[in-house]
C-alpha cells in the first residue's frame, strides 16, 4: 500500500472490529504515574555528574554584545564555566523547521534574548553567577521597532481578492465594517522548557520537552553541527506545549555545548521569566472585517485583513484569516494577513494559530451583521454555508456545523435568548446569550508507527509521536487493540524516543489522526499475515479478546501466532486527499454572561460546544480537549493578554501571577456535545484533528452574549472591564 | 537567590534589634529573593514564637501577628463580629498562600509594580535614583491618588484595606518596647520613594494587629478585578455602613488599589454622614474621593472604575 493518503478509505474498517474499545472514554494508561509523580519529565533525570546551567538574558533591546565578564564569575563557588557559542540560539525554531534556527547570540534582537549560559556544580551557584555576570552591549534600540501600531507594514503574502469588495459594501442593503484587536498570547504550559545534554563519544542524548520530535532532532544537530544520526531525544512526557515545544529553543543547544565542553551531563531548565521573554509568543493582531448582506442575509461581500507582528526574518505570520477564507460565502471577498517588524519575542504557533483569534473577530462581526440585517445570528450562519470552498471551487469532506448549531441550541436552550440587548438585569448583573461558529482546518501529517504482536499476544506500539498531556498514549493503543482484537490492557505504548519510529509528533491538531493511522495500517498488515495464517480472506477476519475467527475457522491468536512474533510498520504520508477537498473541524459555541453594570466584569455562567471532527477516538480524552480549548477561549475573551512596554518591547507581565490564564472560578461547568461523524477524506481513521478546535470562536460567542447582555459591543480582546467601562449603558 | 544566614527565634527577645529581616510565612519575601529584588543577608525565622492567637481584648479584638490569613478568615469572632476582614482575607491569593501567609507577613507585602520585580529595568522603589520606568509605561494597575513623579506603585494587598475602614491598630515592638500605630498610618506614600513602605524599623516585630469594638452597621468588601479569583484587585472597597431612619448614620470607608497605601478619607465618610441614601450623595462621596486622581495613561479607568464600585458598594450597604 503505498503511503502516500490519495483517495479516501471509505472501507471504515474500525467499525467493522469487535473488541469495542475504539471511542471508549478510557483513562489515559500513564495517568497514574503523572498523578503519583512517577512520571519523568525532561528536568527530572538524574544522571551521574551533572552540571546545572542557566541562561542569562539581555539588558537591551537590541544590538550586539560587545563583552562578557566572565573573569568576574569564575572564581564564584562551583562555577565551571561561562558559554556564549555561536552555536546557541537567538530564536526558538518555528513548528515544523526541522533545521536550525537563528544562531549567534553575540546579536541582540529583543530585550531578555538569551546572550549567555552559566554553568555551575549546583542550580544556586549558577543562579548566583548568571546574576552577576556582566556583559556590555553595543545599543542599537533607537533603530528597532517596538509599537506595532508605529512601525510600517509589508505587504501580504497571497492575499485573496476576488470581485470588487467595495462595491459590494457600497451597493449591499447591510452592512458592518469594523475594526477589532487581539492582544498577545503565551502558550503558558505549565513545565517549563527545559533539557538534559550528555554527550557519549560523539552521540548526544538529549531529555527535552518536545512536541515534534522527528523536527527536533534535525534541528538540534543542525545547530550543533552534527549528524543527526548520533542525535537522540527523549521525551516521553511532555507538561503541555500549546505549539510553544513545536520546535528546540534555547535550552537545548546551550545544554549540548556545555555538556560537550565540558564533558559531563548539564540541565537547562528556563525560569518561568524567560519562557515568557523568549520563547513564542502569539502576535497581538489588529483585524478589519467588513462584512455586506443582502435583504435575506446572503453574504456578498467578505472582507478581513489583519496586520500582525513578528521580529525581523521570521516567516511566521499568524494565519488570521486561515478559516475565513472557506467557512462562508460570499462572491467578492478581500483577505490579506500584513506583517509588521517589531523588537519583540519572536512570534510564532500558539494554540490553534490563525482562527484562535480569527475566528473571535469574525464571529463577533457576524453577530453584529445578523443584528443590523434583523436576522437571528444561526440563521444567518447556516444561510451562508458555502457549496464549494470559496476560490478554490474544491467540496469540503465533512462539515457538521448545520448540526453543531443546532444540537448546541437545543442543548443549551438559546430560544430562551431575548433578540434585543439589555433584557435581563439580576442585581447588578447584566444576562445575556452568544452564539458562534467554531471552525479550524484540518492536516494530515507524515507519520510512521511500529506495531509488535508478540507470542502470547502482547502487543506493543511505538512511535517518537509525543503525547503532550492530550491523550497519544490511549488512542494509540485504543486502536492497536480495536484493530488486533486485544484487551486494552495488553497493549503497552511507547512514545517520544527518537529511536522509534517517526510519528507526526503533536502540533496542528494533527497527531492522532496521522500517527494514528500509522498505527491502523501497521495493524492491518498484521491482519493480513494472520488473515493468511487462519486461511480466510482478510475482510472476514474477526479478532477479539484474543481469538481468531472466520468463514468456519476459528483459532487462538496465540495459536495463530505459533510462537512467532510479527511485527510492522505503518507509514502515512499527505496526498491528494488534502488539496482536492477542503478539509476542517466544526463546531459551535453557546455562552451565557453575567456583565456587571457598575464594574464591567464580565463573568461566564454557562457555555456549550457542540462539535464534529470526524471520528471519536476516545470520548473522554477527546472531551478533554474541547473542555482545555473553551477554557482558552475564556481565556483569550477575558483575561489573557501579554503586556509589552512600547518603549523597548519588554514583556512587563512575565509570569503567571501577571499573565492571567483563567483560574478555577473563571470556568462554570461546560458542556461539550460530541458529534459523530465519519470522515474518510480526513483519514483512514475517518478522524480528524480535535486539540484546537475548542478555541476557535469561543471568544467570539463570548463577545457577542457580553453585547446581548449589556448593549455594549467590544471590539478588544481581552475583554477586561477597562475595554467596556466607558461604553456601559447607566447602572442605576 | 544570595546567601543568607538562617536562625530561628526561640523568643521574641531575640528576634529583636537585629539586622535580620524577619520572615514568616515567607510566601512574598522568599519570593522575592528568588528574583534578587529583596537581598537580605540574614533571616530570623519567627514563625515559632507565640504569636498565633485571636483572642478577645475587651470589646475589641487580638490577632496575634502570625495567626495565619485562612485561619483568621475563619475564626468564628471574626466571621460574626467583623465579616468584612473575613472577606478581604478570603478575596485574596489562593488556599494554599492563605494558610501560608501571616496577618503580619501580609501587612507588610511589597507592591506589585512589574518594575519593581524586574531586575533589567528602572525602579526608584528598588534602585533608588534610578527613574521610575511605569510612569510612562505598562501602568494597568498602578495608583490614582497619593502618588509621586518617583512612584505610582500600589498597596497590593486585601487584609490591611478592611483593617483600614475597621480603624485597626498595628502593636509593634522593638528592642525598646511597644508602640501602637494606628493601621491608616502604617503604610506611607511614595513620596521620594526611597521612604520604606511603612513605618516599621529594621529591628522591630509586629506583634499583632487590635481592632476596637465592631462599628455598627454593614459590612462589605468588594474586589473588583480581571479574573475572578487569585488577582490583584484593580480596586477594592471595605465598607462599614448603618442606616437609621432613613439617613446614613455611621461609615466607614477605605480602598485598596488605588494608593501606596489603603486608602482612607475621612472627608468621604463626612459626606455621607447624616445623608439620605441615594444617587447624588453617592456620586458626591466619589467626587470628594477622586478629587485629586490621576492617571498614567494606563490606568485612567480606576477613575470611573472607582466611582461606579463606590456606588454598588453604598447601594448594597444602604440597601433595605
Ligand atoms: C501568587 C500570589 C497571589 C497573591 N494574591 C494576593 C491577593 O490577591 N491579595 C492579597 O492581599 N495578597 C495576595 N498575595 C500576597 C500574600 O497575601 C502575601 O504574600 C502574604 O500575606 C505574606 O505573608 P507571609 O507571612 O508569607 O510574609 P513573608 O513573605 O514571610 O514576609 C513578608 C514581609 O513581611 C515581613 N514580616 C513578616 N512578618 C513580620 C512581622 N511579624 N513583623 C515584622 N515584619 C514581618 C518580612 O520581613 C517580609 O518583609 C499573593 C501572593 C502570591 C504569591
Ligand atoms: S511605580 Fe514604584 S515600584 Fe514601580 S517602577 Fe516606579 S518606582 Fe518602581
Amino acid at each position: 500500500m503505498s503511503a502516500t493518503y490519495d483517495a479516501p478509505d471509505r472501507r471504515n474498517l474500525l467499525d467493522h472490529m469487535r473488541q469495542g474499545v475504539i471511542g471508549k472514554p478510557l483513562d489515559r494508561p500513564e495517568g497514574p504515574l503523572k498523578v503519583t509523580g512517577r512520571a519523568p519529565y525532561a528536568a527530572e533525570y538524574d544522571l551521574p555528574r551533572c552540571a546545572e546551567g542557566v541562561l542569562v538574558g539581555a539588558r537591551v533591546s537590541n544590538g550586539r554584545v560587545t563583552a562578557i565578564h566572565r573573569d568576574e564569575v569564575s572564581a564564584m563557588p562551583g562555577v565551571l564555566g561561562v558559554f556564549a557559542d555561536p552555536a546557541m540560539l537567538r530564536r526558538p525554531a518555528q513548528g515544523g523547521a526541522g533545521k536550525a534556527p537563528a544562531q549567534d547570540v553575540t546579536q541582540v534582537d529583543y530585550k531578555g534574548q538569551p546572550v549567555a549560559l552559566v554553568v555551575a556544580e549546583t542550580f544556586e551557584q549558577a543562579t548566583a553567577a548568571a546574576k552577576a555576570l556582566r556583559i556590555d552591549y553595543e545599543d542599537s534600540s533607537d533603530s528597532a521597532h517596538f509599537d506595532p501600531d508605529a512601525a510600517g507594514v509589508e505587504p501580504p503574502k497571497k492575499p485573496t481578492d476576488l470581485g470588487d469588495l467595495e462595491a459590494a459594501m457600497r451597493d449591499a442593503p447591510h452592512h458592518v465594517d469594523l475594526i477589532f484587536r487581539t492582544e498577545g498570547h503565551a502558550s503558558a504550559a505549565m513545565e517549563p522548557h527545559a533539557a538534559i545534554a550528555a554527550w557519549d563519544g560523539g552521540e548526544l542524548t538529549l531529555h527535552g520537552s518536545f512536541q515534534m520530535v522527528a523536527y527536533n532532532v534535525p534541528e538540534l544537530a543542525a545547530s550543533l553541527g552534527v549528524d543527526p544520526a548520533r542525535v537522540r531525544i527523549v521525551s516521553p512526557y511532555v507538561g503541555g506545549g500549546f505549539g510553544s515545544k513545536l520546535g528546540i529553543s534555547h535550552d537545548a543547544v546551550a545544554a549540548a555545548v556545555a555538556a560537550r565542553e565540558l564533558g559531563r551531563p548539564v540541565r537547562v531548565v528556563l525560569t518561568r521569566q524567560q519562557v515568557f521573554e523568549s520563547v513564542i509568543r502569539r502576535s497581538e493582531t489588529r483585524q478589519r472585517l467588513r462584512l455586506a448582506c443582502d435583504e435575506t442575509g446572503r453574504l456578498v461581500g467578505l472582507g478581513h485583513e489583519a496586520r500582525v507582528s513578528n521580529l525581523p526574518d521570521e516567516k511566521f505570520a499568524e494565519p488570521v484569516t486561515q478559516a475565513t477564507k472557506f467557512l462562508y460565502a460570499g462572491d467578492n471577498r478581500r483577505l490579506a494577513v500584513q506583517v509588521t517588524r517589531v523588537a519583540r519575542l519572536t512570534a510564532g504557533s500558539v494554540r490553534a494559530p490563525g482562527e484562535a483569534v480569527g475566528m473571535q473577530a469574525l464571529e463577533a462581526a457576524m453577530d453584529e451583521l445578523a443584528e443590523t440585517a434583523g436576522i437571528d445570528p444561526i440563521a444567518l450562519r447556516k444561510r451562508n454555508l458555502p457549496d464549494k470552498a470559496p476560490g478554490e471551487g474544491i467540496p469540503f469532506s465533512s462539515r457538521t456545523l448545520v448540526e453543531a448549531l443546532d444540537r448546541g441550541a437545543a442543548a443549551f436552550g438559546w430560544d430562551r435568548r431575548h433578540a434585543r440587548p439589555c433584557q435581563t438585569r439580576e442585581g447588578e448583573w447584566w444576562i445575556g446569550m452568544g452564539v458562534a461558529s467554531a471552525a479550524r482546518v484540518n492536516m494530515l501529517a507524515p507519520a510512521e508507527a511500529r506495531v509488535r504482536l508478540h507470542p502470547d499476544g502482547r502487543v506493543e506500539v511505538e512511535s517518537d509521536q509525543t503525547d503532550i498531556g492530550t491523550g497519544s498514549y490511549a488512542i494509540l493503543g485504543q486502536i492497536a487493540a480495536e484493530m488486533l482484537g486485544s484487551p486494552i490492557d495488553r497493549v503497552t505504548v511507547a512514545l517520544g524516543d527518537s529511536r522509534l519510529p517517526p510519528g507526526a509528533g503533536s502540533g496542528g491538531s494533527f497527531g492522532a489522526a496521522s500517527t494514528g493511522s500509522a498505527v491502523l495500517r501497521a495493524c492491518e498488515a498484521i491482519r493480513a499475515e494472520l488473515s493468511s495464517r487462519l486461511g480466510v480472506a482478510a475482510e472476514e477476519l474477526t479478532l477479539q479478546d484474543g481469538l481468531a475467527r472466520g468463514g468456519n475457522r476459528s483459532d487462538t491468536l496465540v495459536g495463530l501466532l505459533g510462537g512467532d512474533m510479527l511485527e510492522e510498520t505503518g507509514r502515512i504520508e499527505p496526498g491528494r486527499t488534502g488539496k482536492d477537498y477542503s478539509q476542517a473541524t466544526y463546531g459551535a459555541f453557546f455562552c451565557e454572561v453575567a456583565v456587571n453594570a457598575f464594574t464591567a466584569e464580565t463573568r461566564i455562567r454557562r457555555m456549550t460546544g457542540a462539535f464534529g471532527f470526524g471520528r471519536v477516538l476516545n470520548a473522554k480524552t477527546a472531551r478533554s480537549q474541547c473542555l482545555g480549548g473553551m477554557v482558552w477561549g475564556i481565556g483569550s475573551a477575558l483575561t489573557e493578554a501579554l503586556q509589552f512596554d512600547l518603549r523597548d518591547g519588554h514583556l512587563v507581565n512575565h509570569d503567571l501571577a501577571g499573565y492571567h490564564v483563567p483560574v478555577h472560578r473563571d470556568v462554570p461547568a461546560l458542556d461539550v456535545i460530541l458529534l459523530e461523524e465519519r470522515d474518510a477524506v480526513a483519514s483512514p481513521l475517518q478522524a480528524k484533528g480535535v486539540g484546537e478546535l475548542g478555541i476557535c470562536g469561543a471568544a467570539g460567542a463570548v463577545a457577542n452574549a457580553i453585547y446581548n447582555a449589556c448593549g455594549v459591543r467590544p471590539y478588544r480582546f481581552p475583554m477586561t472591564p477597562d475595554t467596556l467601562l466607558d461604553q456601559m449603558p447607566d447602572p442605576f | 537567590m544570595r546567601e543568607f544566614t538562617y536562625s530561628r527565634a526561640a523568643s521574641l527577645d531575640q528576634a529583636l534589634g537585629t539586622h535580620a529581616r524577619p520572615i514568616a510565612g515567607a510566601t512574598n519575601l522568599v519570593d522575592l529573593m528568588k528574583l534578587e529584588v529583596e537581598t537580605p543577608d540574614a533571616l530570623i525565622d519567627i514563625t515559632r514564637l507565640d504569636l498565633s492567637r485571636i483572642e478577645r481584648a475587651g470589646d475589641g479584638v487580638r490577632i496575634g501577628a502570625l495567626v495565619p490569613n485562612a485561619d483568621c478568615a475563619a475564626d468564628p469572632l471574626i466571621r460574626r463580629h467583623w465579616p468584612v476582614l473575613s472577606s478581604a482575607i478570603l478575596a485574596g491569593a489562593s488556599p494554599q498562600l492563605r494558610n501560608k501567609a501571616t496577618t503580619g507577613g501580609n501587612l507588610c507585602q511589597r507592591t506589585r509594580c512589574g518594575y519593581f520585580t524586574d531586575l533589567s529595568t528602572c525602579c526608584n522603589k528598588r534602585t533608588p535614583g534610578s527613574g521610575c520606568d511605569a510612569l510612562k509605561g505598562v501602568n494597568h494597575n498602578h495608583a490614582i491618588l497619593g502618588t509621586s513623579d518617583a512612584c505610582i506603585a500600589t498597596y497590593p494587598g486585601d487584609m490591611a484595606v478592611a483593617l483600614a475602614a475597621l480603624d485597626a491598630c498595628v502593636q509593634i515592638q522593638g528592642p525598646d518596647g511597644m508602640r501602637q500605630v494606628p493601621l491608616r498610618e502604617f503604610h506611607r506614600l511614595p513620596g521620594t520613594a526611597e521612604a520604606p513602605d511603612n513605618v516599621l524599623q529594621p529591628g522591630e516585630i509586629i506583634t499583632a494587629v487590635t481592632l476596637p469594638a465592631p462599628p455598627p452597621g454593614r459590612q462589605i468588601y468588594r474586589k473588583v478585578r480581571e479574573r475572578s479569583s487569585y488577582a490583584f484587585a484593580l480596586v477594592s472597597i471595605a465598607a462599614v455602613i448603618k442606616v437609621e431612619s432613613g439617613l446614613i448614620s455611621h461609615a466607614r470607608l477605605a480602598f485598596g488599589g488605588l494608593a501606596h497605601k489603603p486608602w482612607h478619607d475621612p472627608a468621604v465618610e463626612a459626606a455621607l454622614i447624616g445623608q439620605p441614601p441615594g444617587q447624588a450623595v453617592f456620586q458626591r462621596a466619589a467626587d470628594i474621593l477622586l478629587k485629586d486622581a490621576r492617571g498614567f495613561g494606563g490606568n485612567n479607568f480606576k477613575i470611573p472604575l472607582t466611582r461606579r464600585t463606590l456606588a454598588a458598594v453604598l447601594i448594597e450597604a444602604t440597601r433595605d
